[in-house]
């Protein structure tokens, strides 16, 4: 497995991207906005690629709702939110919208 | 509507079985018996994250009287909730035990005044948000 070699960014675009099939997709590394804050108790430190925004346009959006668009995106996501992906920011549209 | 048969691959095995079951009973007990609920890190006064900090502020922009839950305080909680939900990330809105979203979708709808009006249903005051 690459799993490694690959910077989260890069896996969190080929996830999306495979899952989802976006007409527009922008993953935007906002790590260093919160290299300094809180380190919560048990969990991951804020070490490297944590916080992320996510801009997704994709036709598998029309007509689903707001949570039922961020549980597709956490879905393919799942193994990233488990090993260090901190917080995910998310703008999810269906396409015209 | 509660999201709460989704068990997911990523639980340690601490979390399985009686003890979650147990957690679980306790978020659906405190979601029964407050209309708005606010699962967060730290407390509405001291958020300790940005996110749940932002959803402080829209629901006190808003007026609306809330309970929040710190899940910084308990780990099992911190764990159970995501379980409960199916939702990976804190902070957590609920309304009338139905699950709004976490702050992207509090903060869309706030804007939207979606959330003023999910809110005006389920019979919780809430001002009309400053437009512009």
């Amino acid at each position: 497995m690459n799993h490694r070699a690959e910077s989260a960014k890069e896996r969190i675009t080929a996830a999306l991207k495979s899952a989802l099939t976006p007409v527009s997709l922008e993953v935007i590394d906002d790590s260093h906005r919160h290299a300094d804050h809180f380190v919560h108790p048990g969990g991951a430190g804020h070490q490297g690629e944590t916080h992320f925004t996510v801009k997704i346009v994709s036709p598998a959006f029309i007509g689903k709702s707001r949570v039922e668009r961020h549980r597709a995106i956490n879905e393919a996501l799942a193994r990233e939110l488990a090993t260090g992906l901190h917080a995910l920011a998310i703008h999810a549209k269906a396409p015209g919208e | 509507m509660i999201y709460n048969s989704h068990a997911r691959g990523t639980l340690n095995s601490a979390m399985k079985g009686s003890a979650m079951a147990s957690i679980h009973d306790q978020i659906q007990n405190v979601i029964n018996e407050n209309a708005v609920v606010l699962f967060m890190k730290g407390t509405p006064q001291a958020p300790q994250c940005g996110f749940s900090g932002q959803v402080v502020q829209i629901l006190n922009h808003l007026g609306v009287p809330f309970k929040g839950v710190n899940v910084l305080a308990d780990g099992e909680l911190r764990e159970g909730i995501k379980s409960f939900s199916n939702w990976p990330t804190i902070p957590q809105l609920y309304v009338k035990g139905e699950f709004v979203g976490g702050c992207d979708i509090v903060r869309e709808m706030f804007q939207s005044g979606e959330l003023t009006d999910q809110l005006g249903k389920a019979g919780v005051p809430a001002a009309q948000p400053a437009r512009g």
